[in-house]
């Protein structure tokens, strides 16, 4: 599903930092990224979801060398991929509920076609009585779990979380947990950014580790 | 919320791509009612913002000055037009006295000779008493002719696109009142339109600045209301939204609040023209109202002037529309 040979990654004039990363990510896969802060775990994401071109080597995407593709063919490849970000960046004009059926918006689809299967991620996610309320007046974990949703609605292929239990406690922090590893048992191919040990200790997966721009994988 | 997220009670998590149609989550009894009408969404570029008002703001007072400058250049160049196609199709012709000559006399056959002549419509002699009237502003009323030797004026309209041979209908009247002397008003008539022209010049030159000003202030501020919703256009980006797709929905956004600060500007402008007549009425009689009515005729502008302003609106809404679009794929590209 991803395949890095050799990538390595500089912002401008500056040190490299990445440096040689080959891996690969089979599909439902699941792996933790972790990595001392400043390691590059979010850079990295960012080269998994296409929103940067690596400075040097090849990045394979579900059979594709990205370095070959338009904008609109990039654009398409992004559908197959979820991503939440550690600042949620959820559009504050818009309902949760509307937030949450962004993906399907974009994709053109008609509300009466996915009214339902949104209103029953929000409520499964603890959300269906926030589902009117516009994000400035949620909490920091209902703006996660709103973004975690957000990604998950459209069923993605591969599924990138940046942090994801950073600004919740450690209860809410093992149920999104279970929410991931319950998307990859459905055939979703998730990596998990996060430097938090006690998180990662309760799944025993597969864990790529960022020391100085180069990548070490634990199996 | 549950502690579990894998079942709880009569709610599990079912997910799979291979049957698309199964629902992403199975809330089984807890199924909340999904109402049967579609919700009203929000349009994915937010409607009213600060930095859209601001700019629907900037595109109005614009759009105002812009079409000021051109009403008033159509305006004057109407008004030099008609001056001088009123001025172009007459002929003056002044008697003055002689002695040993009947003025009365040389005024009737110098009027007898314009009337024989093709392409001369109307002859209007002054009459004693209207010619002093014509003098009353410089030498008050009551005054007696006969004690000074004031010429006499006789008016002479042409048929439209008449060509006379003023050569030899000089030398006739003169023949007849040698001291008659005839004037076309071509000297007045090439004062005028070198003074026209030199307006109307002026007009544009001013027009060209302020749309300048307009393309300038208009592209910043579109700019300015772009990196508002820079955010926007980021999240959209993150699901999927394609580039076209994206600039699809911020052209529709931009155009119509150009369109809205273009009728608000325009419109007023518009107004502003409209009333200018009754306007105008008021300040008839005072020194300064003659003056404008004498440079400006009615102040009315034609409806070809009314479809100039309003084509030129749209011109300004569609600049705020293609600035939007040309800053989007900026973005994009940083973006990227």
């Amino acid at each position: 599903m991803v395949r890095f040979e050799n990538v390595g990654l500089r912002y401008g004039l500056g040190p490299e930092i990445l440096r040689d990363l080959s891996f690969q990510v089979p599909p439902h896969s699941f792996q933790f990224l972790t990595g001392p802060s400043g390691a590059g775990k979010t850079s990295l994401l960012k080269l998994l979801f296409l929103s940067l071109r690596p400075t040097r080597g090849l990045v394979n995407l579900f059979g594709q060398d990205i370095s070959l593709l338009g904008k609109d063919e990039i654009a398409n490849l992004r559908k197959r991929i979820g991503i939440v970000l550690q600042d949620f960046r959820l559009l504050d004009h818009m309902t949760t509920y509307e937030n949450v059926a962004l993906p399907f918006r974009v994709m053109g689809r008609d509300e009466s076609s996915y009214r339902k299967e949104v209103i029953d991620l929000l409520k499964w996610v603890g959300l269906g009585e926030r589902m009117d309320a516009l994000p400035p007046i949620l909490s920091g974990g209902e703006k996660q779990r709103a973004a975690i949703a957000r990604a998950v609605i459209s069923r993605p292929h591969l599924l990138l979380a940046d942090e994801p239990t950073g600004n919740v406690d450690p209860t809410l922090g093992r149920r999104l947990l279970r929410l991931f590893i319950e998307l990859n048992r459905s055939g979703t191919a998730v990596i998990i950014a996060t430097h938090d040990i006690t998180l990662m200790d309760q799944y025993d997966a597969r864990r790529l580790v960022l020391h100085q721009g180069r990548l070490h994988i634990y199996e | 919320m549950r502690d579990d997220w894998c079942c709880i009670r009569d709610a599990c998590i079912s997910m799979s791509r291979i049957d698309e149609q199964r629902p992403l989550v199975d809330l089984g009894q807890e199924r909340p009612q999904v109402p049967a009408r579609a919700r009203n969404l929000s349009p994915i570029v937010p409607r009213a913002s600060i930095s859209g008002r601001a700019l629907v703001a900037v595109v109005a007072i614009m759009t105002f000055l812009a079409s000021i400058t051109t009403g008033t250049v159509l305006l004057v160049s109407a008004s030099a037009a008609e001056w001088q196609s009123e001025v172009g199709s007459e002929i003056t012709i002044q008697v003055r006295p002689q002695a040993g000559r009947d003025i009365e006399r040389d005024v009737a056959a110098a009027a007898d000779a314009m009337r024989a002549e093709p392409g001369i419509v109307e002859i209007r002699p002054f009459t004693k008493e209207e010619s002093a009237k014509l003098l009353e502003p410089w030498l008050g009323s009551g005054l007696s002719l006969d004690e000074l030797p004031v010429p006499r004026v006789i008016v002479a309209r042409l048929q439209p696109g008449a060509m006379l041979d003023l050569v030899a209908l000089r030398a006739r009247v003169m023949r007849l009142a040698p001291s008659a002397s005839v004037d076309d008003h071509r000297a007045w008539i090439e004062r005028m339109r070198s003074m026209s022209g030199a307006t109307v010049l002026a007009g544009v030159g001013i027009l060209a600045l302020v749309i300048i000003a307009t393309i300038i202030s208009v592209s910043f501020a579109t700019r300015g209301a772009m990196a508002a919703n820079r955010p926007i256009v980021e999240v959209l980006h993150f699901v999927g939204a394609g580039d076209r797709y994206i600039a699809d929905r911020f052209f529709r956004h931009f155009l119509r609040l150009g369109l809205e600060g273009g009728l608000i500007g325009g419109g007023a402008a518009m107004l502003g023209f409209g009333f200018s007549e009754s306007i105008a009425g008021w300040f008839s009689g005072t020194p300064v109202g003659d003056q404008f009515a004498a440079l400006l005729g009615t102040f009315s502008l034609r409806p070809s002037g009314y479809l100039a302003l309003a084509v030129q609106a749209v011109l300004i809404a569609a600049i705020t529309a293609w600035a939007s679009r040309r800053t989007l794929f900026a973005t994009l590209d940083d973006i990227d």
